[in-house]
């Protein structure tokens, strides 16, 4: 049992790693924006070289 | 009005007016376009290769307000450093930042739109839009790239971009939320580490665990615990010492108790290797407070964003015109009493002062409410930020700045929050009591303990201490209101300060106001009677003719009577009396009955006429009559007034079921009001009211005991919205109705409303149960502790059950059919 001696400083190292990220996170004001990131992912820049069903009749499928 | 073959602009999805052929050519494809603006844009995305913006956007554009040459030429004003001090960070570096707020953001698409355009000029280090401020913080390298040009290339896909000056009280809630997301952080953090060592504790000892290992653990547990006390415990503590030294039992006095001393006694048991130690609950109490906190501080800065700056009402420049004739633009701040101003058409007045030449209407629906706009002439009086609507004007300015009529009404609207009328949160009142009978309680058992086992006494008090931390208690009732008006922003209605919910809950009475709130505010055509001398379409497709391009509410009304017309030529208009234009050959007039007369051929009104127009009068007493002539006599007369919200009835009929006294305080003359009132179903109503009339009637019936809920949409409405104990504005209605109220209706659908007292009051009904739920936990709990039962797992067990049952019961109050998210306006 006395692994605990190692293991349970490691987990608090983890812990204030986590701490000081999430720390980190608030001051860049990351948390300024709750919905941003969601659809940024979306509408990420593909790479142009891949083929895409991207026509005038998808678009009048969508609108019309 | 739809036609079958209706086309529709691609960008805008507005319908194209016939005859008209704009396109831009997107991905091979001549889509159509309905006006050299929606054109512009269109053509700037796809010139910059940003045509996914097309295929990720989920609203339609807005049409994009073309901005004239005027107005970009003034953008470069932005770049003077005078200017650039109130907004621009590092002005006089080379690498400066600035705040600015854009207009006409319909959707995500759009600010992906606009971050890569920007993003894409050379010289822009960084362009970041926050989606749901619609807020952009722009950095940039000043000698590659001047900030007018940043300006320009946003106008140039079709939004606009307002320099912002974040208030200090917004630089101050920013802070105050960075901290307390830090606190909120390291106690969670510490909490799970803390709980998951504690669980340890729980077992461990009965399986044979070694002592040092216990010392180990327990010695971790004190380390992991301080800065959770210390640090995320701050507030308590600070707030339960400021509290005791002006004699009061706060909240916090309790809790700071609670941890102090349970964090204390259980550090002595690690210390003195014997006793209990209680550190899981100690986290376990700071990260719930935390919460519940942070959750009412949230709710309290929302009303900040809600509605976006109002300086906005007043025009950043001006156009001065110098003693020898010439004109110079310069922004309002330089602008002093005794200038000249020339305004054109459409443009807002930039200050108070006085017509000197010209003969205009001024759309001055900021103060009064009224959509019609008032004819001006030399010698009468201007307000600044009503917009001048026909044709240029020649002003001189007599106030400015803080003296000017809207900065007063602005510094009144502050007053009068401040000495809101509010009602007592139900949390808040006998907690001082709570606290003695805690403390007693607690004091009590450790004296009874003390006469029969002395060791055993302190551990009691801290017992019954650990049980008394209201934790669930704190945590009922922000809960609770997060869940409702989460649930009601979806629905459409924004609630921007804390105390609505409980407020509407408890109202007896509502007030509306008519114009705009009940009504559409908005002009629209009610009637048409033609003489019978050209077919009714005819008459209608003549008066859309002679309108075309007006910027004259009446004028827009009749532009929809048709969508074909003929090409209206040589048109003129008359202030205050009509227009005139050549169709098809013959001359036409549009307008007041002596205007249209004045025709050289035709004959005059004559006594059918008369009738019918009486008749009009009598259907729509509140409607403005207008009169349509041309060679062949008077050919027809139509009746425009303001219509009747659709939704308006039924609010009305359910409100009334739900209990509420309807009334109907409007400054409306007596006929349109009582009308209004006919259709309703409103038997209580009054009308030709002055504002001051108004907030005395509220006031009377405050006197009485009513809790009185106000809509309304004017700034002639805003001061009687802060005297009443809640306000809710229309979104449609000013800016500053908006900002003075406590709830938004963004849809503009008043039978939201009633579905939002109904949610007011079902919160307080469940905050009422959480509340009892809570107390229970603790009356059951005390006993128990008391009697020396209490362990250490227990009262963790018991603080996170009784914690999680009153979130699991205040979510209820997210459910229900709240119609799919609806775009506000």
């Amino acid at each position: 049992m006395d692994i605990l001696f190692l293991l349970i400083p490691l987990s608090l190292l983890v812990m204030v790693v986590a701490a000081g990220a999430f720390l980190w996170a608030v001051k860049s004001g990351q948390f300024e924006d709750m919905e941003g990131p969601a659809h940024r992912i979306l509408m990420d820049e593909d790479d142009p070289r891949i083929p895409h069903k991207r026509t005038a009749d998808r678009l009048k499928e969508e609108d019309r | 009005m739809s036609h079958a073959s209706e086309v529709r602009c691609y960008h805008c999805t507005l319908p194209v007016p016939p005859g008209l052929d704009f396109s831009v050519e997107i991905e091979g494809v001549a889509e159509p376009m309905c006006c050299a603006g929606c054109r512009a844009v269109a053509q700037a995305i796809v010139d910059a290769g940003l045509i996914d913006y097309y295929r990720y956007r989920t609203e339609p554009s807005q049409n994009p307000e073309q901005l004239v040459p005027q107005a970009l030429r003034e953008l470069e004003l932005y770049d003077r450093p005078e200017l650039q001090r109130s907004f621009v960070q590092g002005a006089g570096d080379e690498v400066r930042e600035a705040s600015l707020i854009l207009e006409g953001i319909t959707c995500a698409a759009c600010v992906w739109l606009s971050e890569r355009h920007v993003k894409a000029l050379p010289g822009v280090l960084d362009f970041s839009v926050n989606y749901s401020t619609h807020r952009a913080r722009v950095r940039w390298d000043d000698r590659r790239l001047k900030l007018s040009e940043i300006l320009r290339a946003i106008a140039a896909i079709g939004y606009i971009a307002h320099p912002f000056d974040p208030d200090r009280q917004e630089q101050v809630q920013k802070r105050e939320r960075s901290l307390a997301l830090r606190r909120l952080a390291v106690a969670g953090l510490g909490m799970m580490q803390v709980m998951m060592l504690a669980v340890a504790l729980y077992v461990g000892p009965e399986q044979g665990m070694e002592p040092h290992i216990v010392q180990f653990i327990r010695w971790v547990s004190l380390l992991i615990t301080l800065p959770v006390v210390f640090y995320s415990g701050a507030s308590f503590f600070a707030n339960a010492w400021r509290d005791l030294r002006h004699r009061r039992l706060g909240m916090d006095v309790p809790v700071a108790l609670a941890v102090g001393s349970t964090f204390a006694a259980s550090a002595w048991a690690t210390v003195t290797q014997g006793g209990e130690v209680y550190f899981e609950s100690v986290t376990m109490f700071v990260f719930f407070l935390l919460t519940s906190r942070f959750l009412e501080m949230n709710a309290r800065q929302r009303a900040g964003q809600a509605v976006e700056a109002l300086g906005k009402l007043l025009p950043g420049f001006a156009t001065r015109v110098r003693a020898d004739g010439t004109e110079e633009t310069v922004s309002v701040a330089d602008l002093a009493p005794g200038d000249r101003l020339r305004i054109a058409p459409g443009a807002p007045v930039p200050a108070d002062g006085v017509v000197l030449e010209g003969r205009s209407s001024v759309d001055e629906s900021l103060m009064s409410g009224e959509s019609l706009p008032r004819s001006r002439c030399a010698g009468d009086a201007l307000v600044g930020g009503t917009v001048n609507v026909e044709s240029p004007l020649l002003m001189r300015v007599e106030h400015v700045g803080q003296d000017t009529v809207l900065s007063g009404i602005q510094r009144l609207l502050e007053r009068a929050q401040a000495e809101k009328p509010a009602l007592a949160r139900m949390t808040e009142r006998g907690t001082g009591w709570f606290v003695l009978l805690i403390l007693l309680v607690a004091g009590l058992a450790a004296g009874y303990w003390w006469t029969v086992d002395p060791g055993k006494a302190f551990w009691v008090a801290v017992a019954v201490l650990v049980v008394s931390c209201p934790c669930a208690l704190a945590l009922a009732t922000p809960v609770a209101l997060t869940a409702a008006t989460g649930f009601l922003t979806r629905l459409g209605v924004l609630v921007t300060r804390g105390h609505a919910l409980e407020t509407l809950a408890r109202a007896t009475h509502i007030v509306f106001d008519k114009t705009g709130t009940l009504t559409e505010g908005r002009i629209g055509v009610h009637e048409v009677w033609s003489t019978g001398r050209l077919p009714d379409a005819r008459c209608k497709a003549l008066a859309a003719a002679l309108e075309t391009g007006s910027e004259h509410p009446v004028g827009k009304a009749l532009r929809g009577l048709a969508q074909v017309h003929p090409p209206a030529e040589a048109q003129r208009s008359f202030p205050g009396r009509g227009i005139e234009a050549r169709l098809d050959g013959s001359l036409y007039r549009i307008g007041t009955v002596d205007f249209v007369a004045e025709l050289p051929e035709g004959p005059g009104p004559g006594a059918a006429l008369q009738r019918q127009a009486e008749g009009l009068r009598r259907r729509w007493p509140d409607a403005g009559l207008v009169y349509l002539g041309g060679p062949q006599g008077l050919l027809a007369v139509f009746a425009l007034g303001d219509e009747l919200r659709p939704g308006a009835a039924a609010a009305v009929a359910a409100l009334r079921g739900m209990g509420l006294e309807i009334l109907l305080l409007s400054g409306d003359a007596p006929e349109p009001v009582a009308r209004t009132a006919a259709q309703l179903g409103i038997t209580r109503y009054q009308a030709s009211m002055l504002p001051a009339q108004k907030l005395a009637a509220i006031e009377a019936l405050q006197q009485n005991g009513a809790v009185v809920a106000m809509v309304g949409d004017g700034i002639n409405d805003a001061p009687v919205l802060s005297r009443a104990q809640v306000s809710i504005a229309m979104a449609g209605g000013t800016e500053l109705a908006q900002a003075s109220a406590d709830m938004i209706l963004h849809t503009d659908r008043l039978e939201q409303l009633a579905v939002a007292t109904e949610r007011a009051r079902s919160t307080l009904r469940i905050i009422g149960q959480n509340l009892v739920w809570a107390l229970g936990y603790n009356v059951v709990a005390l006993p128990v502790a008391a009697a020396g039962w209490l362990s250490p797992w227990l009262a963790a067990l018991g603080m996170s059950l009784s914690s999680l049952l009153v979130v699991l019961n205040s979510l209820r109050l997210t459910l229900g059919n709240a119609p799919g998210p609806r775009r506000p306006r």
